[in-house]
Parts: C-alpha cells; sequence; structure tokens
C-alpha cells in the first residue's frame, strides 16, 4: 500500500539524510525501523507524511503520489496516515477528550474546531477509543496531568480516530519503563490487528522490535542495510547495522557498564537472551 | 595563556592573558572617558546657583505640601475613575492589535519573512514612543479627552504586549504542533490547537502586567490633556497649590499599590 | 448524568474554565457592567475628532518626508542632551541601585535594612519618571540636571527590584560552598553572589540604558532637559515634518540600543 522510491533528503545544512531509500509496505504489515541515533529513521517517517519535504524521490500511498500535492490534497493524505510522537507531543494545556479530538481536526472546519463543536459520532468514536485504550475515566483530565504510559495511550487514540490506513510510529517507547512499553506496544499490535492498519515503528529497542514486528529495516546513515524477519536479525546483521560491538557477550554481572558503551542502545543483552531477563536489566 | 611559565620553571597562573587585561582596562579608560564627557554636558547645562538652593527649595516644597488638603480628595473620584477607564480600555485595546502582530512577527509562525520584519516593525515604534508623546500627538488630532488617552496607551501597549507575546510563542514546544499539523489541520486549526493553548498562561500573564504599567502610565497623559487625574495634577501645579498636589500623590500611590498586588495575585494564581 | 456517560451518548462539552456556575456568569456579567460604564463614561467629540483627522493625515504624510533641516540646531543638542542624561543617569543609576539591591534581598538583609530598601524601591517605582521630575525640576531648576536625577532614581527602583530578585532566587549551595572555605562578607560576595548575578546585571543594565533614553525624550515635557521639549514644541506648532523626524531619531537610535544590547548579552552568557 506504501512505496518509496529512491527517496532522497538533504537537509539545507548539507547533511544528507536519507539517500536512494526503496521501501514497499503491504497493508496489515508491522513494520519496525531500526537503527543507531541520527540514521535518518524519524526523517524517514516525516517524509511520508510531508513534516519533512523529500528532496527526491516518489512515495505513493495506494497508488496516488505523496510528493506533489497541493497544501489541500497534502491535508486530506495527512487525514489517511495517523502518527504516534515521541514523548507524545500531547497539547499539555487541553484536556484528553480535545486532544483525541484534534485527531479529526483535518475532517472539521476552523469554526466548528475552534468552537470545540464536534459532530456526535466523533464524540462517541473519540469515547469508545478512550474506553478501549483504558482512559475512559479521565476525560476532563488536563494531558500534562497523566503518567507518561496514559499520554501515550492517548497518543494513539488521537491517531486512531483519523481512522487511518497506515500508522506512522515515532519511537512510541522512548521514555517509558519496560513493563508499559510493553502494555503499549502489546496495544499498538492488537489495534493495528483489529483495524488492519499497515504501520512504520521507528525504535530503538530491538528486543521489542523482535517482539513486536513483522519485518524489521535497519538503517544506518541514511541507506537500508538489513529489511527481513525479526528472526533473521543476528549479532552479524546488528554489527552492519549499530557497528561493532560485543553483541552476546555477558560481561560477569556488570551489565550497568555496557549501558555506558553504548548510549544509544542501552541495555541490550543479546538478541538471543530472554525478552525478561532485557526486562529485568533496564 | 592564562598559565605560563616564569624563568625559575615554576608556574604562574593569572585571570586573564595580559592582552585580555589591557583591552579590560582599555574598555573602562574609555567608559569613565564617556561618563566624565556626559558630565561636563550636563554639568555645562546646569545653573548651579539653583542648585545649591536645591536642599532649601525641597524642604520648602515638602512644607508647602503637609498637611495635605484632604477635602480635595472628593473631586478627585471622577478623574480616577477616567484614570482607570484609560488603562483598562487601552490595554484592551492594545491587546486585540497586539495579539495578530505577534502572531506575525513569530518566527514559527509568521506567513512571511517580509510580513515578519514589517510587524517587528510596528513593535519597535510603538516600543519606541512613550505614551505621552503618543498623548501629545492624539491630543491635536482627536482634541483633549479620555479617547486621545484611552488610544495612546493602547499604542503603546502593542509593542509591549507583541514582544513579550511573539519571543512566547518562538519558545513553544515544537512536537504538539508537529503532532496537530499530522492529523491533516489547516493552518488556523494548528493555531488555534497547537500554539494557543501553549502561550495562554504567558498571554494572560503579559496582558496584566501591562495592565499595571498602564495604570501607572495612565495618572500623568492628564499633563498633555489626555483625560485622567493628570489633569488635576497639571491645574495644582500650575496653581502652585501643592496642599492638593500631596492628595493627588497619595491616590496615586494607594491605586498604583492597589493595582500591582492585583496583577501580582493574577500572575501568581495564573502561573 | 455523569460526563462520561454523557460522552459515551455523543454530548460532550469542553469543560469550563470556572467550574462554579455562579461564580463564571458573575464575573461575565461584572465585566460586561464594567465595560458599559467605562465605555459610557468616555465622551468624545465628534466633531473634534472630524476636524482632527485631517491633521491626522497631515501626520502621517509627514512620516514619508521627514524634516530634518529647519530645526536641525534645536533636534542636535536635544539629541545629545538626552544621550548624555541617558549615559550618566544609567550609570549613577546602575552603582547605587547595587547597594539598595543587595539590601532588600530578603536573604543577605537584616531587617531593618531590608524595610528601608524596599521602601525606596517602592517610592521610585509607583511613580512615573513625569512626576518625579516635576518635582525635581522645583529643587533643580530647568536643565538636563533635574533630568538626569530622576531617571538615575527611576534606574534604582527598577534594577534594585530585579537584583534584589535575581540574589534571592541564587543557587545558595554555590555561596555555602565559598563560605565552607571560610571565606569573609566581601569574598562570599565576589566568588559565590556576583559570579551568578552579574551577567544578567549587565544585560539589565543594557535594557536600563534604553528605558532611560525612550524616557529621557518625555521628561523635557516639564523641562528636565532633553528631545522632549523639542518634540513638544514642534508638535504644539503642528510642524508634524520636524516632529516625525524626531519620532524617526528615536526608533533608530532605540533599535539600534536593541541590536547592540542583544550582542552584549549573547557575550555575557
Amino acid at each position: 500500500m506504501l512505496t518509496l522510491a529512491q527517496v532522497n533528503k538533504r537537509y539545507p545544512t548539507g547533511d544528507l539524510a536519507l539517500t536512494d531509500i526503496d521501501l514497499t509496505l503491504p497493508a496489515g504489515q508491522v513494520m519496525a525501523l531500526i537503527g543507531p541515533s541520527g540514521a535518518g529513521k524519524s526523517t524517514l517517517i516525516r517524509c511520508v507524511n510531508r513534516l519533512v519535504e523529500p528532496s527526491s524521490g516518489s512515495i505513493r500511498l495506494e497508488g496516488s503520489e505523496l510528493t506533489d500535492l497541493s497544501p489541500r490534497q497534502l491535508r486530506s493524505a495527512r487525514r489517511t496516515m495517523g502518527m504516534i510522537f515521541q514523548e507524545y507531543a500531547l497539547v499539555d494545556r487541553l484536556t484528553v477528550m480535545e486532544n483525541v479530538l484534534s485527531g479529526r481536526l483535518g475532517y472539521v472546519g476552523f469554526w466548528r474546531s475552534f468552537m470545540r463543536r464536534y459532530p456526535a459520532d466523533d464524540v462517541a468514536e473519540a469515547f469508545r477509543l478512550l474506553e478501549r485504550v483504558g482512559l475512559s475515566h479521565a476525560i476532563d483530565k488536563r494531558a500534562d496531568a497523566l503518567s507518561g504510559g496514559q499520554r501515550q495511550r492517548v497518543g494513539i487514540a488521537r491517531a486512531l480516530i483519523q481512522r487511518p490506513r497506515l500508522l506512522l510510529i515515532d519511537e512510541p517507547t522512548a521514555s517509558l519503563d519496560p513493563k508499559t512499553s510493553r502494555q503499549i506496544m502489546r496495544l499498538i499490535r492488537e489495534l493495528c490487528a483489529e483495524r488492519h492498519l499497515a504501520a512504520i515503528i521507528n525504535i530503538h529497542d530491538v528486543a521489542l522490535a523482535q517482539q513486536f514486528a513483522d519485518r524489521i529495516v535497519g538503517l544506518r546513515a541514511g541507506r537500508i542495510v538489513f529489511d527481513g524477519k525479526p528472526n533473521a536479525l543476528d549479532a552479524t546483521t546488528l554489527t552492519t547495522i549499530y557497528g561493532e560491538e560485543e553483541w552476546n557477550k555477558q560481561e560477569g554481572g556488570i551489565q550497568a557498564e555496557s549501558a555506558v558503551e553504548i548510549p544509544t542502545y542501552s541495555n541490550w543483552t543479546g538478541p538471543q537472551s530472554t525478552l525478561a531477563a532485557a526486562g529485568a536489566v533496564r | 595563556m592564562p598559565v605560563s611559565t616564569t624563568a625559575q620553571g615554576t608556574p604562574v597562573w593569572r585571570l586573564r592573558t595580559t592582552r585580555a587585561q589591557w583591552l579590560g582596562y582599555l574598555g573602562w579608560l574609555i567608559g569613565i572617558t564617556l561618563f566624565l564627557l556626559c558630565w561636563k554636558v550636563i554639568s555645562d547645562n546646569t545653573m548651579w546657583v539653583f542648585v545649591e538652593d536645591a536642599g532649601r527649595q525641597g524642604s520648602n516644597l515638602i512644607s508647602r505640601m503637609l498637611p495635605p488638603q484632604w477635602d480635595y480628595a472628593h473631586r478627585l473620584w471622577k478623574p480616577m475613575w477616567d484614570t482607570l477607564n484609560i488603562a483598562t480600555l487601552g490595554t484592551l485595546l492594545g491587546i486585540a492589535m497586539a495579539f495578530p502582530v505577534a502572531f506575525l512577527a513569530a518566527r514559527n509562525t509568521t506567513p512571511h519573512p517580509l510580513v515578519r520584519s514589517a510587524a517587528l516593525f510596528v513593535i519597535v515604534s510603538s516600543r519606541s514612543i512613550n505614551s505621552l508623546i503618543w498623548a501629545m500627538l492624539l491630543v491635536t488630532i482627536l482634541g483633549p479627552g479620555v479617547l486621545a488617552g484611552i488610544i495612546a496607551i493602547a499604542l503603546r501597549s502593542i509593542g509591549f504586549i507583541g514582544k513579550l507575546l511573539y519571543e512566547a510563542i518562538e519558545e513553544i514546544h515544537p512536537t504538539p504542533v508537529e503532532a496537530i499539523s499530522a492529523t491533516g489541520a489547516g493552518r488556523m486549526q494548528v493555531m488555534s490547537y497547537g500554539v494557543l493553548p501553549q502561550i495562554l498562561p504567558a498571554f494572560a500573564g503579559i496582558s496584566v502586567y501591562r495592565w499595571d504599567i498602564n495604570i501607572r502610565e495612565s495618572t500623568v497623559l492628564g499633563l498633555v490633556g489626555a483625560g485622567g487625574i493628570g489633569l488635576q495634577l497639571n491645574a495644582a501645579i500650575n496653581t502652585l497649590a501643592w496642599s492638593q498636589v500631596s492628595v493627588i500623590f497619595v491616590m496615586i500611590f494607594a491605586t498604583v499599590l492597589v493595582s500591582e498586588w492585583i496583577s501580582a495575585r493574577v500572575r501568581h494564581t495564573i502561573i | 448524568m455523569s460526563r462520561q456517560s454523557l460522552a459515551a451518548r455523543e454530548h460532550w462539552r469542553r469543560p469550563s474554565l470556572i467550574a462554579r456556575p455562579w461564580l463564571r456568569w458573575g464575573l461575565t456579567l461584572g465585566a460586561l457592567v464594567y465595560l458599559l460604564l467605562a465605555l459610557s463614561s468616555v465622551d468624545v467629540n465628534w466633531q473634534r475628532v472630524a476636524e482632527g483627522a485631517s491633521r491626522g493625515l497631515n501626520f502621517l504624510a509627514a512620516f514619508a518626508q521627514p524634516d530634518f533641516i529647519s530645526r536641525r540646531g534645536d533636534i542636535i543638542d536635544g539629541i545629545i542632551e538626552s544621550l548624555t542624561m541617558t549615559v550618566t543617569s544609567t550609570v549613577i543609576g546602575v552603582a547605587l541601585a547595587i547597594p539598595v539591591g543587595l539590601g532588600a534581598a530578603r536573604n543577605i538583609a537584616p531587617w531593618p535594612v531590608y524595610y528601608m530598601c524596599r521602601g525606596i524601591i517602592t517610592m521610585s517605582r509607583t511613580f512615573q519618571e513625569i512626576i518625579i521630575a516635576i518635582l525635581f525640576v522645583v529643587m533643580f531648576g530647568f536643565g538636563p540636571l533635574a533630568g538626569m536625577i530622576t531617571l538615575a532614581f527611576a534606574t534604582v527602583g527598577f534594577m534594585a527590584k530585579l537584583l534584589a530578585e535575581d540574589i534571592e532566587d541564587l543557587d545558595w549551595r554555590q555561596v555555602e560552598a565559598v563560605r565552607a572555605t571560610g571565606a569573609g562578607w566581601w569574598q562570599v560576595m565576589n566568588h559565590a553572589i556576583q559570579p551568578q548575578v552579574m551577567p544578567r546585571l549587565i544585560g539589565l543594565s543594557v535594557y536600563r540604558l534604553d528605558i532611560n533614553f525612550r524616557e529621557s525624550a518625555v521628561i523635557g515635557i516639564v523641562g528636565a532637559g532633553g528631545i522632549g521639549a523639542t518634540l513638544n514644541t514642534s508638535i504644539n506648532r503642528y510642524e508634524y515634518d520636524t516632529s516625525a523626524a524626531i519620532l524617526l531619531i528615536i526608533i533608530a537610535i532605540v533599535l539600534l540600543c536593541e541590536y547592540s544590547s542583544s550582542h552584549i548579552r549573547r557575550w555575557t552568557q
């Protein structure tokens, strides 16, 4: 459903963020995008909904080209792509309900949204979604009164109320504890299955990516260097993506040290170790 | 190098290098010379005989101000009401004009760099010109009265509120704005959902703060004929009725203290 | 019915800013009544406004062709006087504000000193510069000296208040660390307080320089020297082209001040 062909992005500063990206995402697939910090993961998903303008190449969503849309067409294209952010990106001073309803902004006119007079089905849908993510009790709380995991749930509800066909997810678990991270990833996974959504998930945590994605794409310095099933990821491929590191060696009990050595990839204990152990380390 | 080695081989540490030290001395020299030059200009333009007399004049003034002529106070309620109105209505008018200007002047919400520089120019001009000057101009244009005062206060407030507000807009978190744009929202919707909630507390605080300053400023607008208690002040000074002047001073003092207290309370509850 | 069950049935309204309805309506009503009363007490002489409209247009037109020449002498004298008043008053004001500010900081000053310094600050901040100027003109006679003293007095209030606030919320651990080395009062001032306060003090002084220049353009109205007298005369004589020239010069100097102050602030950070 989503096809990227020869996508390049060069920032005005001259940094080449993406080089010759070719990628096809079939409907309903959950794809994890991994790679070191600065590899271009965020740039890639922002190019898809054009929060960042790609410098060249073609991006097609269900057959329609996204790179040459007019502002008005871009608005309606963005409605079909829900985005979930690192650090949640909620509007802190608005209530939970207003944050969720803001997902409908692409559908309603300015005055309607300004007066907060949303259509009744939107309100009902917003409430159903909040119930689904377990936050129906918090509709009138302000977003900044919620915990990290709750905020990310609001972010998910905001993306889903757009009735998207594709989810763009940028580091959804970046500031969450390991248990909440798993809950959030599981929720995303379930919702994708329920609604038959395709998703691109930028993620630092390889263990989470392996546990929850159908497919993993590795990015290094703006190029795709790995593309395959989660179980095809081993120490060699991790080295191609992240560079040299003792991926499997367990330092006798001083696990904190590995966190110092590879800050971008903090507490990796090896793809073969159990996930529970990975969780316990963090 | 701040750390150098002497002939005997012991390291010597100094805070600054020799060059920086001399530049520092030079800077102080230039500063002091400038200050003395300026002082000389002022002293040349001063009649020192009058200055030697200042202590006597001062005590004379105070003795004529005391005791205040308290029964004069009842004639000041209407001018005080006018003063409050000038400040409040002027602030409201100023807010209405400053709000769009701030959005045009902020780097992240302006539609075009040219529009931005125009908006910045409006802000600087309004800030540079004191409300008394605006009042003088407006009195010659609109005639004396409260209206000129209101507009003068409003024109001066644009720059103040506009500047602080556009700085607040430039400091908002960009991610919620990005998130709102990603939903397919239009430009105005992004403003009202992504930007506006983030700046509202700052906006309210700035407005109340400016209202408090405007109370102070509107007390003197009457000196140039723009209404308010300044008119009474001017009349009292011209007739050398210093015991009335002291009553006016007490009223101004009380009003300003009360408005400052209100403004501090409101800002405290907002933040 | 609770807001949750209402939301489930497709009814949702934004929660009001003020939850208690009587307070909300009371405040709205109060604001409306005040606005009505205030607006009705503004009496406008529309005939006079209509007459003035053409003068307003003249004034705007004058900005297109300001006249710097015909009153050149007065303008130059006024500007120089304003600038000298600005410089001297800022220097003197800041120098006086430092002890007052130290005295007005609750965490380092003893109570009697604190109240005295707060009293000075309040006096200086409450009255508009122009009112103070009137008093000083009576005492010191017409001329820039009265203006300079006025501005210095206002500077003391402004700077001392902000300085005191700065000192009150400075990082106390640094002070304790220096004190722990056995430093005396002056050494604590020099090694713990001065480094923390200095950058903002410089920034504020430059800002106050800018304010003093702008104020020096008005206190001339009451005879305290500076460009204000020239400006006042030109406006009263309807010589708008000269007024426009003076205003443009003021705007230019303020712009220059602002530009250099942003540089100075970056340099002191």
